[in-house]
């Protein structure tokens, strides 16, 4: 088990120049969820509008494993309709279970992550931007 | 001769071996402690040869397991330096201690506009009851603030805090993030000046520092067994026993009554009205075997051990450098409990890189997210020390920190 698997370049990088890392104006979603384990914090702020999270950007702080998830997700999920956005939601959330999912591909640098089910501790970490996000944008649905 | 390396054969857990063939380096005993073979034996022993329910049976069976049990009691008691058992209420760990005095003497005694003085680096377990009772009773909860650059108590408020409505001081032997100990007689003395009661937390200081409530003047004084060698589910609470027959009991139930009708119920003498249905009789016979372990080793070489332990630790710290270490540094108020960020790594990720090399710490906010807040920091890293640990165990600690800057500092990967 080596630490290459949870601490690979792309999460690193993630951490150290995180992507949208910003607050938003005109935001339709604003919403902090925190770890209490461990102090992380993540915001989700995201435009969403005609079923499109048209933009998304996050603040936080926490470990490398939390923020750079927030990072990753943001530029993932930035431009996209919200029926996709909830299946990488959902495929990201399976694979951090430990299970398959069909289509890695579409989830880009995140599969760097899943080094992170061998850390079950951790996954709580992995997770918190997209509970956030999750919640986020069906608050900003109903 | 205290030789920790002889005293850790005792204690079958390092036998283990983690992540691999990595040898087993524990420097979470501020979480939980580890267990001797005389302790775990003693609890096999009682349930092989001994296991009875208590002070009911008309059995011999029953009687044995009655004085292995009050045995016990009487162990407990003197290690904490109490002046016999009575006041020695048996329970399940130090933060049901901590509820029963907040659910026993606090809901009975507290009173709108009362005011309960806590210190500002209090672990959960001894604020959020405080918290509950506060709300029930309308008392107000009034902090005791932490001198943030040298991690004590600032005492020299208190003679302001102490107001004629404070009815209770809730302070902690010893800190369980910044390691710091705290002058609990100069604080009872100030209290009781003022009509307070001290509610004590010696979760992390009765297994750490000869131990003796009377010295104190606590009238309430909470025991964490799990934390001393004892087994998880073993606790106590001292009290004076004045106070114990004052208050309300917290549970309710068979044992603490004398005589009980449909609508109401008389209560049983002390100890056992706080003691209430069948009491954790195993655990508390195992807790008096960890009394007898740390009586045997004494108190004073255990605290010498750990002083220089944390000496050894803060040294090798110091020389790593780019390290930032919470709470004092003078050994004579500081225990073996060293919080720490390392550059600026977060603790949760330098506690997974740590573990990799068999290295057990803990990241996190310790229960004290007050404190944390206070030492501007969401979470910290934490090492704290046994009887069991050695300076090997800090070395290989520190050989892990430097492994962790490696993949923090330069590119990903480690070379193993």
């Amino acid at each position: 088990m080596s630490l290459d698997d949870l601490y690979r370049e792309v999460i690193l990088d993630h951490y150290r120049n995180p992507r949208n890392k910003h607050g938003l104006d005109d935001s339709t979603v604003d919403l902090t969820h925190n770890n209490p384990l461990c102090g992380d914090e993540i915001t989700i702020h995201a435009i969403v509008r005609d079923g499109m999270v048209v933009d998304v950007a996050f603040e936080g702080q926490g470990c490398s494993i939390s923020q750079s998830s927030a990072s990753m997700l943001t530029d993932l999920v930035k431009g996209k309709p919200l029926a996709e956005v909830e299946k990488l939601i959902l495929d990201f959330r399976t694979m951090m279970a430990g299970k398959p999912v069909d289509d890695e591909e579409a989830l880009g640098e995140l599969v760097a992550l899943k080094g992170v089910t061998k850390y079950p501790v951790r996954i709580k970490c992995a997770v918190l931007a997209w509970d956030t996000l999750q919640e986020g944008v069906q608050q900003a649905g109903s | 001769m205290f030789d920790a390396h002889v005293i850790r054969k005792d204690f079958p857990i390092f036998e283990k071996r983690v992540h691999g063939d990595k040898p087993l380096v524990y420097l979470d005993s501020a979480a939980t402690s580890q267990h001797p073979r005389q302790v775990i034996n003693t609890i096999v022993d009682f349930y092989e040869h001994s296991n009875a329910n208590v002070h009911r049976g008309v059995y011999a069976l029953g009687e044995e397991a009655t004085e292995r049990y009050e045995g016990a009691r009487a162990k407990v008691a003197a290690f904490v330096g109490a002046p016999g058992p009575t006041g020695l209420v048996f329970v399940r760990s130090a933060t049901e201690a901590l509820n029963t005095v907040a659910g026993g003497w606090g809901r009975k005694f507290l009173k709108p506009g009362d005011e309960v003085l806590i210190s500002e680096m209090e672990h959960h377990s001894n604020l959020v009851p405080w918290q509950m009772i506060a709300a029930a009773t309308g008392a107000t909860l009034v902090p005791l603030p932490v001198n943030i650059e040298t991690g004590l108590l600032d005492l020299d408020a208190l003679p302001n805090l102490l107001t004629e409505r404070t009815k209770l001081v809730c302070v902690t032997q010893m800190s369980n993030v910044l390691g710091t100990i705290n002058p609990i007689r100069r604080i009872a003395d100030a209290a009781h000046a003022a009509g307070a009661l001290v509610m004590v937390d010696g979760a992390q200081g009765a297994p750490h520092i000869a131990t003796d409530v009377v010295a104190m003047d606590a009238d309430f004084y909470a025991v964490s067994g799990h934390k001393m060698l004892g087994p998880t589910g073993s606790g106590a609470l001292w009290a004076k026993p004045e106070h114990l027959e004052a208050m309300d009991p917290f549970l309710g139930g068979g044992e603490m009554i004398r005589e009980v009708w449909f609508d109401r119920a008389t209560y049983n003498e002390l100890p056992y009205k706080f003691e209430a249905g069948t009491p954790p009789i195993a655990p508390a016979v195992g807790l008096g075997a960890a009394c007898d372990y740390l009586t045997d080793l004494g108190m004073d070489a255990v605290h010498a051990h750990e002083v220089e332990l944390t000496r050894y630790a803060l040294e090798r710290l110091d020389a790593l450098g780019d390290v930032t270490i919470h709470g004092p540094r003078d050994m004579s108020v500081k225990g073996g409990v060293v919080s720490f960020w390392y550059g600026d790594i977060h603790p949760h990720d330098l506690g997974t890189i740590v573990d990799t090399f068999g290295v057990c710490i803990r990241a996190g906010h310790h229960c004290a997210q007050p404190l944390m807040r206070r030492l501007g920091v969401p979470a910290t890293a934490r090492a704290s020390f046994n009887v069991y640990n050695t300076t090997e165990d800090i070395d290989a600690l520190i050989d892990a920190l430097a492994h962790a800057k490696e993949i923090f500092a330069g590119g990903g990967g480690v070379p193993f």
